[in-house]
């Protein structure tokens, strides 16, 4: 009743805007670069939302794991936490859920998937518990600690998958694939229940930044910490901890999901990005959790249509890549107009006392 | 002592007018410092003798009014301008760079982008500064790492390393306890005596007429006292700093402690020490009863904001006992940053009392109606309760925090400068709200830098200076001796 105020709405604006910007900037990409534009765009259309097909089992398994991390990254940055590091506790979610699910193969899939999953929440919540520890204990910042962890994960799944995990064969570099038990069961096509788990998640963490009173300290820490320590007397610190460490279960959530549903197994290459993509995906959903569920899928739509440009039509899918930063891009840059222009129109402080003297 | 009347005055301003917005800081300030002396400018908070010494650096622009350099006329486009010529300023807040070496931080802003920071030489520099001087410095040792009295050394080091003739000190001793304070005055004496100038800013009237060789006094942005420091009676001075004030107050606000209750605020033997690890609150015993207002004065840096938030529940202390009640309400200096927070509805904002203790599910339509009750019973002119709080004034922001922290029943309220910035009309609301819930009960605290808002309000005035408090009766002239340590 009142999250959404008024100025919220103004805000969905600059967000279809930015939106529409990217989509204006896949056409002038195409067209710049010399590519047939008809034949590429209408293997976007088709790679992404033309078919049913398109839809669920390309657009929708893409945009799975980049909602998951989306709301990651938005629940640590609604509460001023700077968590760069979803990329890393997805990385350390998924090297878990692979060890149970490899280790415990012989349970039936009821038991085995609940604690695959569990298993990937406990992880990412412990990687991001090393980068709050590093921030509460010596005060290293978590955008700098966050994103070394994202490479110390990376060679930890490399070690992983050469060494304790790796097939009895011992030639490549990836573990066995997971027992029919240990996937999470199809929904739709090659649509996996994980994305079902996505909704919900968002729904939910919308509830509960709005409803209760966890999530409305986490907002006030994020958009105010002196009156939330002085006024409200809200143990900030405590709070945004709580935060940290959520946001690392969601992101490792987001791994587990991800080997149980699309990769059945752990290998080097298993998140392209997901982690930093999603930063971009949380920032154009403005940090709230149901838009995170649309930028998500907007981005997997994008991402899908740009694998059909480069098969069909021989565009680099890498654009994609250059689409995703000015998306970003864009955001940043409405915001601050937006910035500009309300700081032009509201009403003027009273100005500050002159100098004491 | 006082260098011959021939010579030319090392600084010289006349005239100089400065308006901020709507608010005149100076009308006409004028100062002579003789070279080789130490001259002190004193004033109330607010008199303008710091707006006048930045004028003096090149920091702020004058409106009108001619600045002089041992006789010659100089127009500052910078403050850069001034240092070049000699003048050299040490900031009441010191401007370090922390993570720096002393060495480096005495480097930093030298001219010459191409030559360059050459760190042998800055060393160097800073050791045979060290020995001329006496302000001997690790030229290795990190800024922030060090001691306040000796962040103080590197700042005067910083001015002397540009050869600084004249060199102004604003209120140097506010952050300095008393021996290091002792020792400051010895070196800035024996500086003069080298031939070199000082202005020191400050409003420790005893300590002024002590130390300086000439004193200047500013009222309201005038200069209303110049001379030498040895034929001045201290009853002159503060007859001039104060000028004529109105009569001690009683009207209005009622006799002192006919309508006071039960004791509702104890605090004794409270101590407070800063992350600095210096003594800002000492052993500070008071007791306020419900229903009544006790003003809290002092000048910035004496304590007073420390005290407050003790008596808020904000700040536990290093010693003493405190006994608080359930519920008190803080309405602290700066409502954008500690009382609210701008980008959040006026609802959001006002359940932010709650924030820390709520559990489970928030009641938002309560904190509707109840923003909303709020709102109308203060008379905050707000838009929609749904608007963010950043869309109302400055007056309007203050009610809604006083609504807000006086909601419930609150038993104590503690207010920093309840008034500040807003206009009287807005101003006079907010004193007629506090006058309204100390006659509901409420125990009030009311604490400023500016002495005539206390004395407007309060039934009884403690003063804080140098960490200490002082109780004074309700009268102008005996609480603003005491402000600056004369009680």
């Amino acid at each position: 009743m009142t999250d959404p105020g008024r100025e919220r709405r103004l805000l969905r604006g600059p967000n279809f805007l930015a939106a529409l910007l990217a989509l204006v900037a896949v056409f002038v990409v195409v067209i710049a670069g010399g590519f047939d534009a008809h034949a590429a765009l209408g293997a976007f259309w088709r790679g992404s939302v033309g078919s049913s097909y398109a839809f669920f089992s390309v657009t929708l398994v893409r945009a799975t794991p980049l909602v998951l991390l989306g709301l990651a990254v938005a629940l640590a940055f609604r509460a001023g936490v700077l968590n760069i590091g979803a990329e890393g506790q997805l990385l350390a979610g998924a090297s878990a859920a692979v060890a149970v699910g490899l280790s415990c193969r012989a349970w039936p899939g009821v038991l085995l998937v609940p604690s695959e999953l569990a298993a990937g929440v406990a992880a990412g919540a412990a990687w991001s518990a090393i980068a709050a520890v590093l921030k509460r204990r010596f005060g290293v910042l978590e955008v700098i600690s966050t994103l070394m962890l994202n490479f110390i994960a990376q060679y930890g799944v490399s070690y992983l998958v050469r060494g304790p995990m790796q097939e009895p064969t011992r030639v490549y570099p990836y573990t066995v694939q997971l027992t029919d038990a240990g996937r999470l069961p199809p929904l739709v096509g090659e649509l996996h229940v994980g994305f079902v788990l996505a909704v919900a998640l968002a729904i939910g963490l919308w509830w509960m930044l709005r409803s209760t009173a966890t999530g409305y300290r986490m907002r006030v820490v994020g958009a105010g910490a002196a009156a939330a320590a002085s006024a409200g007397r809200v143990r900030v610190e405590r709070v945004a901890l709580g935060a940290f460490l959520a946001s690392g279960a969601v992101a490792g959530l987001g791994g587990a999901v991800q080997a149980t549903g699309v990769t059945y197994a752990l290998y080097e290459g298993i998140s392209p990005g997901y982690g930093y993509t999603a930063i971009a995906v949380a920032l154009l959903a403005r940090l709230h959790p149901v838009g995170v569920l649309g930028a998500g899928v907007f981005f997997g739509a994008l991402e899908a249509g740009a694998a059909a440009m480069q098969r069909d039509a021989g565009v680099p899918s890498v654009f994609v890549a250059v689409i995703e930063a000015l998306v970003v891009l864009a955001v940043l840059a409405l915001d601050r107009a937006r910035e500009t222009a309300a700081s032009r129109t509201a009403p003027t402080v009273a100005p500050p006392v002159a100098e004491a003297g | 002592m006082t260098a011959s009347a021939t010579a030319a005055p090392a600084l010289a301003l006349h005239g100089i007018h400065k308006r901020f917005g709507g608010t005149v800081a100076l009308d006409g300030a004028s100062l002579v410092v003789q070279p080789g002396t130490l001259h002190a400018l004193l004033g109330e908070n607010g008199a303008g003798k710091t707006t006048l010494m930045r004028v003096a650096f090149g920091m702020v622009r004058a409106d009108a009014g001619s600045i002089a350099l041992e006789g010659a006329e100089r127009r500052w486009r910078s403050s850069a301008d001034a240092i070049a010529a000699g003048v050299g300023m040490v900031h009441q807040h010191f401007l370090l760079v922390g993570a720096m070496t002393v060495a480096e931080n005495v480097a930093l802003g030298g001219r010459g982008f191409v030559g360059g920071f050459n760190p042998a030489r800055s060393t160097e520099r800073v050791r045979q500064l060290g020995a001329e001087t006496g302000l001997v410095l690790d030229p290795t040792a990190r800024a922030g790492e060090l001691p306040v009295g000796a962040q103080q050394r590197l700042e005067i080091l910083k001015a002397l390393f540009r050869d600084a003739r004249v060199l102004i000190l604003d209120e140097p001793t506010a952050v300095l306890p008393p021996r290091e304070a002792q020792e400051l005055y010895r070196w800035l004496r024996g500086f003069v005596a080298r031939g070199r100038t000082v202005v020191l800013i400050t409003h420790k009237v005893r300590e002024a007429l002590a130390v300086a060789d000439a004193v200047t006094v500013l009222r309201r942005g005038r200069t209303v006292l110049e001379g030498p420091a040895a034929g001045l009676a201290e009853g002159a001075v503060v007859q001039a700093l104060l000028g004529s004030r109105a009569p001690p107050i009683a009207d209005e606000a009622g006799a002192p402690g006919t309508t006071a209750g039960e004791v509702v605020l104890d605090i004794s033997g409270v101590s407070v020490v800063d992350d600095r690890g210096v003594l800002r609150l000492s052993e500070a015993t008071l007791a306020i009863r419900s229903g009544e207002i006790v003003g809290v004065a002092g000048v910035e840096g004496a304590g007073h904001a420390e005290l407050l938030r003790v008596l808020a529940g904000r700040l536990s202390p290093a010693a003493g006992t405190v006994r608080l009640p359930r519920r008190i309400g803080f309405v602290p200096e700066d409502r954008l940053r500690d009382a609210l927070i701008p980008t959040m509805t006026l609802v959001e904002n006002f359940a932010l009392r709650d924030a820390g203790l709520a559990r489970g599910i928030m009641p938002w339509s309560q904190y509707v109606a109840r923003t909303h009750a709020a709102v109308r019973a203060h008379d905050v002119r707000s838009g929609e309760v749904t608007s963010s709080a950043a869309t109302l004034s400055g007056g309007n922001q203050q009610k809604f925090v006083l609504a807000r922290e006086l909601e419930d029943a609150s038993d104590a309220l503690i207010v920093e400068h309840p008034t500040r910035g807003l206009d009287i009309r807005a101003a006079a609301d907010v004193l007629a709200r506090l006058r309204a819930a100390r006659s509901a009960g409420v125990a009030i605290v009311v604490s400023s830098n500016d002495l005539d808002e206390v004395l407007a309000i309060a039934d009884r005035i403690v003063v804080c200076f140098e960490g200490r408090l002082v109780p004074v009766v309700c009268n102008a002239e005996a609480v603003a001796r005491a402000m600056v340590g004369l009680a």
